[in-house]
């Protein structure tokens, strides 16, 4: 378990970082509960770590108006030591509350998780639920994505390599909008074979909105079409059909986990048991 | 002074052990050592072509890189120590350093021996091997067929062995029973995974040609031996230490090539060598467990009297025979064929397969757990083909109290224990009627709830030696011990046995307080350097207490007859009219005329005043060869919830009555049963290794080998009764692997029973959610 042998830099300011990205072998290290093992089994051998971890420009919440800023370099910890944003989000805190083990949650970042594009990681879904953009970064500029158009597949996100993602912008949340997390995990990694995020509104007992992004299905999170629960009330029938089509059109992984069959069977269920949850929540 | 025996005081191993205090294999540190890296076989089959070194041995920080070549006729075959007799055992060389074929995944070609553990690591990718590639087979019932890949040319069809077991006449009593049921079960490979991965030190002494070896090991005395041997070097010029040893579950007993390569590099280059695995490379290397495809079969009568038990086993040993192997699926295994029944007819034959896999040995409870799950499986389907509650048909067929001593159709003899009652007290526990009540109705409910019994008794406290001899295993069973006092009247007492974790420096100590009289902390407990421990053959089989105990015990009695000598002559008293009383002995009738304990040990480390021929100091050593093995028992009840949507098992409580006996230390005592339960319900629920077909092992990190989590695990309900044996001095059975023993089958039979009205009669553990889902989904007709 020891990496090939590699330079460190600890980056002073975020227009440090800028320039020194992108350099030929240089790999952007924020908490490095992704990175590090990686390195670890050698599986990547970058011969400069760039460390952007103590980045105060990349850190922090912000929750000024109706929406939120969340920065990068925000630890799970941070945002799971934010009330506020738990009351706004309270889907942030449902999922991070299942991220690994309290190390991880410590030195893990928002957007370590984000940019690093594990198929199975819970971030992902839960910034599509959110209709989250984010805002990247390079020297020669800023641009912005949208968390649908952000993870292009397994591992793999619109960040090009001398960009830095720097910090995550949330929409409002939908007026008295249900939200859930339900997620199915691998017993020995504690990722989800299958995991859903939701969020509903309902007018009195009827479903008005449904937005439900799933994770760990195929190669990366993607917003699921359940629509057809919209002007129901919810009830099994209605729901079991809304989430008939969830894992349609998607490539959906097989492993000595879960057969491709199992895993797409999973994903329906954790899709209406989030959507349900959900809609017990909202109003 | 109150007596420590039944006291549950806090482990005294613990403070250091938790605070970072203990001293590891790895933590040895040495002038000048060097650090080493191997080189294995990404291929589990494959012929070596060529292997060049050269860029290797340029490499920054390198000293050496050796390969099968150079150590031809130095470092002998790894050694396999259990002969088992009468099976046609084949025992092919197993190479430390592959030359011409690698066998597994794994399989060392090469040793890099460099100044940092990171320049090792990095010359590893610099070897570069020429492989090319044969078929594997991975699977021990197909590694048998014909046709099948062949791994060693001394073993035609990879059969290592064929063994039979029989008691009565079970043939007859299949051809006569009015009912038969049978099962293909696949006992699933494990990982044993002690926290601490293996690791070796080596240094030697040119001069006085003296090796020292510290390495993981549950038992250093056989490492010292099979060292001697492998190397060629005078045993008495060897010294192994195993310092603190992070638990091992079996996976320490055996020498591994590693240890040997690491002495040979320490004896030739004249540098200190450390090597120390990964958790990759333990998960690649290190011994697996179980690995079994069993085809069995029970019959009895339609009311419930079981009358015979037939097995046709095969039983993996992975690619070579590792030190205790064969003894496991067979001697471990098949003698325990009654279970805790009066099963009066057993048949069994274990075909003994290699297979390009990691070897497979000892792991905690070794070859019992398998034993007990196929015959506790097979009770539950017998049970449900005559329709009658499964825990009614234990009642009707577990051994009597008043037959004990009990001896069993395979002719080895239970030495006591009252397993009826071990039952009744787990279902009153358990409220196992009311249970029923309350599965009925939530059925109705659309809700599978489940309850699983297992009674057991295994076989342990390895054991006489002389049977140890009969079964081909390759040493004594015996076990000693040394107490030494001090002028002061402080204890050091020595032990063949290696505890690592299960907690003996504290019961021991307990042990030999209790006879002098003296407070705890006037005694210590020293294991794991063979320099100063006499011989003893390990810390395994449940055997570390209920022989290494007796021996200890034995051992101080000794010092205290000649304490009480020494007694006498000082108080112009005669023996006989001394008594023992709270730490002195003093003259029956006027207590005023004392010796302290503490008195005596100075005047005896003084000698100023011995009785005549008595021979100065307070010391004694005694050997203890038991006369039977002990069988300790128990009931594991479990309850169930199974979620038919995801296949996810719940389970609602856990209750085990187990009985090893009196307890030296009822909170260790249930500490040892709380991490076998647990390992357990592990096996039972989700840990498996899995080989791809080539050979390649897909679970070999934790990220896919699912090692049980607290958060996974039930709160365990651990009660007791309380049966000595008149095995040993001490009355004690051993506790270490019952736990595991008994708790794999009561989790499978709970959710089998849970799903019963489905139409399940069994799932192969561990019953993963997706094992669990694909079974409901296959009875539900949906043939998927
Ligand atoms: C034991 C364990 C269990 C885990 N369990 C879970 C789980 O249940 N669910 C889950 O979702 N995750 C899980 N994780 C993963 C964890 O969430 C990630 O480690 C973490 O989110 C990644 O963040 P990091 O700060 O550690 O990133 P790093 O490891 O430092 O970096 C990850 C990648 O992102 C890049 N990167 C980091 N920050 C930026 C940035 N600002 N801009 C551009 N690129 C960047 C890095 O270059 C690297 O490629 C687990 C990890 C471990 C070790």
């Amino acid at each position: 378990m020891i990496p090939a042998s590699f330079d460190y830099v600890r980056a002073k300011s975020l227009r440090d970082a800028l320039n020194a990205i992108g350099t030929d072998g240089t790999k952007v290290l924020a908490g490095g509960h992704s990175l590090i093992p990686m390195m670890r089994f050698r599986l990547a051998q970058p011969g400069r770590l760039l460390d952007i971890g103590q980045l105060a420009e990349l850190k922090g919440i912000d929750l000024k108006g109706r929406g939120a800023r969340i920065g990068a370099g925000t630890s799970y910890r941070e945002l799971l030591d934010s009330p506020e944003l738990a009351e706004r989000y309270p889907l942030i805190a449902e999922a991070t509350r299942g991220i690994g083990d309290v190390q991880v949650r410590n030195r893990g970042t928002i957007g370590g998780g984000l940019a690093h594009a594990d198929p199975a990681s819970d971030m992902p879904a839960v910034m599509l639920a959110l209709g989250a953009t984010f805002n990247l970064r390079s020297k020669g500029g800023k641009r912005s994505v949208a968390a649908a158009d952000f993870f292009t597949g397994a591992f793999t996100t619109a960040l090009a390599s001398d960009e830095l993602l720097i910090d995550i912008a949330l929409p409002a949340p939908p007026k008295k909008a249900g939200m859930a997390y339900a997620s199915f995990e691998q017993k020995a990694s504690g990722y989800a074979i299958a995991a859903a995020a939701a969020v509903v509104t309902k007018s009195r007992k009827t479903i008005t909105g449904v937005t439900l992004a799933l994770t760990g299905v195929g190669d990366r999170a993607y917003l699921a079409d359940a629509s057809g629960a919209v002007g129901s009330h919810g009830d099994d029938a209605a729901l079991e059909a809304a989430v008939a089509n969830v894992t349609k059109g998607i490539d959906v992984n097989g492993d000595i986990h879960a057969s491709v069959e199992y895993r797409s069977h999973l994903a329906r269920v954790v899709a209406r048991r989030a959507i349900a949850l959900a809609l017990s929540r909202a109003g | 002074m109150a007596t420590l025996f039944g006291s549950g005081i806090k482990r005294r191993e613990d403070p250091r052990l938790i605070t970072g205090s203990g001293t590891f294999t790895d933590d040895i540190k040495l002038p000048g050592l060097t650090f080493a890296a191997m080189v294995r076989s990404p291929y589990a089959h494959a012929t070596i072509r060529k292997i060049d070194t050269a860029a290797a041995a340029q490499a920054p920080g390198v000293i050496a890189v050796i390969t099968g070549k150079d150590i031809a006729g130095k470092v002998g075959p790894v050694p396999c120590a259990f002969n088992v007799p009468n099976c046609d055992l084949k025992l092919p060389p197993h190479p430390a350093l592959a030359t011409n074929k690698v066998r597994y995944v794994g399989d060392a070609v090469a040793m890099i021996v460099a100044t940092s553990r990171a320049a090792a690591r990095d010359a590893v990718d610099l070897v570069d091997v020429d492989y090319d590639p044969l078929p594997a087979t991975v699977d021990p019932e197909k590694a048998v067929q014909p046709g099948t890949a062949q791994l060693h040319d001394e073993v035609p069809g990879n059969v290592a062995f064929t063994w039979h077991v029989a008691g009565g006449d079970a043939d007859q009593a299949f051809a006569q029973a009015a009912v038969k049921v049978s099962l293909r079960i696949v006992q699933q490979r494990l990982l044993p995974t002690a926290m601490e991965p293996r690791s070796a030190v080596a240094s030697y002494n040119k001069a006085t040609g003296q090796l020292t070896l510290w390495a993981t090991s549950q038992n250093p005395h056989i490492h010292r031996f099979l060292t001697s041997v492998t190397l060629g070097l005078p045993e008495h010029k060897i010294r192994v230490i195993s310092p603190d040893v992070g638990g091992g579950f079996g996976s320490k007993i055996p020498g591994y090539a590693d240890e040997f390569l690491v002495a040979y590099a320490a004896m030739t280059l004249g540098r200190s060598v450390k090597w120390t695995e990964d958790r990759s490379e333990n998960y690649t290397v290190t011994t697996h467990g179980r690995d079994h495809v069993e085809y069995v079969e029970m019959c009895g009568t339609g009311d419930g009297t079981i009358t015979g038990l037939r097995t046709k086993i095969h039983a993996g040993l992975g690619a070579y025979a590792s030190t205790a192997a064969p003894g496991v699926p067979t001697i471990l295994h098949g003698l325990m064929y009654s279970g805790a029944y009066t099963i009066p007819n057993v048949k069994g034959t274990v075909i003994g397969a290699y297979t390009n896999t990691t070897p497979v040995d000892a792991y905690r409870g070794a070859g019992r757990p398998e034993a007990t799950y196929l015959i506790e499986r097979l009770v539950d389907c017998y049970a449900r083909r005559i329709g009658m509650d499964p825990a009614l048909v234990r009642r009707k067929n577990l051994i009597p109290a008043d037959k004990m001593p009990y001896t069993v159709a395979t002719g080895i003899t239970y030495d006591s224990g009252d397993y009826h009652a071990a039952l009744d007290k787990a279902m009153e526990l358990i409220d196992y009627r009311g249970f029923r009540e309350r599965q009925e109705k939530a059925r109705k409910d659309g809700h599978y709830l489940g309850i699983g019994v297992s009674s057991y008794t295994e076989i342990c406290g390895l054991g006489p030696s002389q049977v140890a001899g009969q079964i081909g295993f390759g040493g004594g069973l015996y076990e000693s011990a040394i107490v030494r006092v001090y002028p002061t009247g402080m204890v050091r007492a020595y032990i063949g046995t290696r505890p690592h974790g299960q907690g003996e420096e504290t019961t021991f100590a307990q042990i030999v307080a209790d006879e002098f009289g003296v407070p705890i902390e006037n005694v210590e407990i020293v294991a794991g350097d063979t320099e100063s421990t006499p011989q003893g053959w390990g810390t395994y089989g449940s055997r570390t207490t209920a022989v290494g105990g007796a021996a200890l015990k034995n051992a101080a009695v000794k010092v205290k007859e000649k304490a009480k000598k020494l007694a006498a002559h000082l108080l112009e008293a005669n023996e006989a009219d001394l008594e023992w009383h709270d730490g002195k002995f003093q003259v029956k009738g006027s207590p005023a005329q004392a010796k302290a304990f503490g008195e005596l040990a100075l005047m005896a480390n003084v000698a100023w005043n011995m009785p005549a021929g008595m021979e100065p100091g307070l010391e004694a050593s005694a050997f203890f060869d038991p006369t039977n093995f002990v069988f300790p028992y128990g009931t594991h009840i479990a309850t169930v919830d199974v979620d038919l949507e995801t296949g996810e098992v719940t389970v609602l409580r856990y209750v085990c009555v187990d009985d090893c006996g009196p307890h030296i230390n009822p909170m260790i005592v249930e500490g040892q049963v709380h991490g076998g339960v647990i390992q357990g319900v592990g096996e039972a629920l989700q840990e498996i290794a899995v080989y791809s077909d080539d050979g390649q092992l897909m679970t070999g990190t934790m990220m896919d080998y699912a090692v049980p989590k607290a958060s996974q695990m039930p709160t365990i309900e651990s009660h007791f009764t309380y049966t000595p044996t008149p095995v040993n001095p001490l009355g004690v059975k051993g506790i270490g692997e019952a736990g595991t023993i008994g708790s794999v089958p009561c989790i499978v039979n709970a959710v089998v029973d849970a799903l019963a009205p489905l139409g399940i009669t069994h799932i192969d553990k561990p019953l993963t959610p997706a094992r669990v889902w694909a079974a409901i989904q296959q009875a539900k007709g949906g043939a998927r």
